[in-house]
């Protein structure tokens, strides 16, 4: 890491000598054609690499991402791809990897940073809610910090205490700041290229326990996709995506809850109930559009998150399709969420995340005798 | 920790940048790196609180630890600065009691470290000042209205940080640190020999954030100065409750950088101890500690009440080491000043103030829909929703108050 910076003519040297071995390892990335089970841990870890190769600004810093790789692959090989220069360590301390990060921002650089995990990340809550969120506003708009924190946050990974926190609600709260979670493997690569894009700081949170999972993806139609809408300046931020067409209840979810919901509008089909799943993906901006044009659809919600229930993203939520929504609903709207406990230790998360069981009770109770 | 020695590529040798240009800065001064890294016995001082010129063994340099005096030109102009910074802090007070602005935190007593840490910077290099640097930002060249901005209220910045390579003036302490370590390791990665300089107050040496800056840019081998003013009190807390060390200045040989105390009250030494921190950082030696020895002459603020915890006859003790009073007594000495040049300078800091009272007397209008133009790049729909509904609050009351009319 900063072995490598000691004089300004060799930080160019390694710069362009990284952007040659980036060239090399471009036609590396070409993965073969069509569909592929795909993790959505290598779907971030292209997504970076794709971006690092696409804009030298971008650069990737925190806890052992350079030569490990990052605690669960995410950053693995961009260190030997790109170069100490763009892919590196920093001393052990999350403030100073956010705050320096800003100064980067601030000079011309695309910092993404890893918080290694969500709980974390509070040492550097300062840097995050008082500059981070607040530098385009203060100065009128004169400073943009093009920088993206990533954060693989919740449960369901048997992980000790300090390690599982769904803290979206503190980032979500926060003006300034825009909050994405993926819970696919294709947004895993789409949306991170785009809040790598984006000119505003991203808060992009991670669920941890989907970057084992798999789906059949083609990274190479991803890239040029990608590619393709950038250059159109679209962008998928703000969209919720419907995940599963339904008729009869409408469960709205976010990141690790995603596949939680599908798997209980698949137990309800078979009861024979037809639910609609919402994926949220971009808590900030918000999609109230999609969100509410289903649950006007279906006249009945649930909504699914594994936070604290108490002031969170999933009540911001309920009220403001309460709002929207109130002469179309035929039963008030339901949440399953995390109990208002500190996250449990391992043996006993399975009774605090919200399941299939519990979400199908929470649809049973949506007054369908009205 | 995350440094080990099969961490370095291949290409490069097991030993930390860092060692090498300590070793090397400090075999280029004939002295040892640890007698490099530690502040000389003395703090640096060049000029007298009665204006004379100490002899040079008096200075309190020591080898490796030597400060040519500056230019003559430098002196005046940094005298005019401290004259200039003066009313400026005078006439902020005075607004402040008027009403026509908020709060000011005063830097009076404070001017020569202010000044000094503003004219030893190029233009290229970038500055990252607290709430109470106001002068500092001034004499970097910013519009004083500008600058004053912040505290009248109209909003939260009154100048474009990336125009004068000047951080937007920072209250929580020592976040803007790391911002300026940030800055500092973008510009070296793109081979610019940018220096930056990183300012905060002895209360705030024992925030983190001033740990991981320091940590940082001496990891990173940055070229960042850190420049603390040690006014001794953290708005009520002395020096003695925030920290033990021998000086803060102290505190660079655990980072593994040089630090150097100076009198904070003497532009002299200051200009000589920032100019060649800020050449030796240029030069790739490394992030510096430079702690200047001064003292904060008022309150807090306005709404601070500074007798309730120190004696008057401390602060009349400072008052004699006056950094303007000082300056001008060795100018005028010297024979660089006279009563013309100082007319002139007077001048100067008036036209000054009165930009001041005219720009902060203007009743600038603000717009209500500004709330929502900067939050993002582009509102998003909720904030489009929030501002109709406030354009809409707006429309109404205009319409009540014309109907009433």
């Amino acid at each position: 890491m900063s072995t490598t910076i000691t004089t300004s003519s060799e930080a160019n040297g390694n710069v362009s000598a990284a952007t040659a071995r980036a060239a090399a390892s471009a036609a590396a990335l070409s993965e073969a054609s069509g569909p592929q089970p795909v993790t959505m841990a290598k779907a971030l870890n292209t997504a970076l690499a794709d971006a690092m190769h696409a804009d030298s600004s971008v650069l990737v810093f925190g806890e052992d991402v350079g030569l490990l790789g990052g605690v669960f692959r995410i950053t693995d090989g961009l260190t030997a791809i790109f170069g100490e220069q763009r892919c590196f360590d920093t001393p052990l301390a999350e403030s100073g990897i956010v705050g320096m990060a800003v100064g980067m921002a601030m000079n011309g650089m695309r910092p993404v940073i890893e918080m290694q995990f969500d709980a974390f990340a509070y040492p550097a809550f300062e840097q995050i809610i008082s500059h981070v969120a607040k530098m385009h506003n203060r100065t009128r708009g004169a400073v943009k910090l093009p920088m993206v924190i990533r954060i693989p946050y919740g449960g369901g990974i048997g992980g000790v205490e300090h390690h599982c926190d769904s803290s979206e609600s503190y980032y979500a709260h926060t003006a300034g700041l825009k909050v994405f979670t993926p819970a696919t493997v294709a947004d895993g690569y789409r949306m991170l290229r785009e809040a790598i894009d984006s000119d505003d700081p991203v808060v992009f949170m991670e669920p941890k326990k989907l970057y084992w999972s798999k789906d059949l993806v083609d990274l190479a139609e991803l890239r040029s996709a990608h590619a393709a809408a950038a250059s159109a300046g679209s962008s998928s931020e703000g969209r919720a995506a419907v995940a599963r067409p339904g008729t009869d209840a409408t469960l709205i979810a976010y990141g690790p809850s995603v596949p939680t919901a599908l798997a209980a509008a698949e137990a309800a089909a078979l009861e024979g109930r037809s639910l609609e799943v919402i994926d949220v993906r971009t808590i900030v901006p918000f999609d109230d559009a999609t969100v509410c044009e289903s649950v006007r659809k279906t006249g009945r919600a649930v909504v699914i998150a594994e936070a604290h229930g108490f002031a969170s993203v999933s009540s911001e939520i309920v009220a403001r399709v309460q709002e929207r929504c109130f002469h179309h609903l035929a039963a008030p709207i339901r949440r399953v969420t995390g109990f208002d406990i500190p996250y449990p230790a391992p043996k006993l998360e399975k009774y605090y995340l919200p399941g299939v069981d519990r979400i199908l009770d929470a649809v049973d109770d949506l007054q369908w005798e009205n | 920790m995350t440094i080990s020695a099969n961490h370095t590529a291949p290409d490069q040798t097991s030993k930390a940048p860092t060692e090498d240009a300590l070793s090397q800065t400090a075999t280029k001064f004939g002295i040892t790196a640890e007698d490099y890294m530690l502040p000389a016995r003395h703090q640096i001082e060049m000029v007298d609180p009665d204006g004379r010129l100490l002899p040079e063994g008096e200075q309190g340099t020591e080898p490796g630890h030597e400060y040519p005096l500056p230019g003559d030109e430098e002196l005046l102009a940094a005298y005019e600065q401290l004259v200039v910074g003066r009313r400026v802090n005078d006439q902020n007070s005075a607004l402040v009691r008027q009403g026509r602005m908020a709060v000011y935190p005063s830097s009076h007593g404070q001017e020569a470290c202010q000044v000094a840490a503003a004219l030893c910077l190029s233009d290229g290099d970038w500055m990252f000042p607290t709430y109470r640097d106001a002068v500092a930002v001034m004499t970097r060249g910013v519009d004083p209205v500008q600058v004053m901005t912040i505290f009248r209220g109209d909003w939260h910045g009154g100048f474009d940080p990336l125009e004068h390579k000047v951080g937007i003036q920072c209250t929580p302490l020592t976040t803007q640190l790391l911002h300026a370590v940030g800055v500092a390791h973008a510009a070296k990665l793109r081979g610019e020999d940018t220096v930056v300089l990183a300012m905060c107050g002895d209360g705030a040496t024992s925030e983190g954030d001033f740990h991981e800056a320091l940590n940082f840019a001496a990891v990173f081998h940055l070229p960042v100065i850190f420049f603390v003013q040690n006014n001794k009190y953290a708005i009520s807390v002395p020096l003695a409750h925030q920290s033990v060390a021998p000086s803060l200045a102290h505190k660079a040989v655990g980072y593994g950088m040089a630090g150097e105390r100076v009198d904070g009250n003497d532009v002299v030494a200051l200009l000589a101890v920032l100019d060649r921190a800020v050449k030796l950082a240029r030069e790739g030696s490394g992030p510096l500690l430079i702690e200047a020895n001064t003292y904060r002459m008022q309150a807090h603020t306005n709404a601070d009440d500074d007798t309730r915890y120190r004696e008057s006859s401390e602060v009349a003790e400072w008052r004699a080491k006056d950094p303007v009073n000082r300056m001008r007594t060795y100018l005028t000495d010297r024979g660089l000043l006279d009563d013309d040049g100082e007319a002139r300078i007077r001048e100067k800091a008036e036209a000054v103030a009165t930009q001041l009272r005219d720009g902060l007397s203007e009743d600038v209008p603000v717009d209500p829909q500004e709330l929502f133009r900067h939050v993002f790049s582009a509102p998003t729909p909720q904030l489009k929703e929030q501002s109709a509904l406030l354009a809409d609050e707006l429309a109404r009351d205009a319409s009540t108050e014309e109907a009433g009319k």
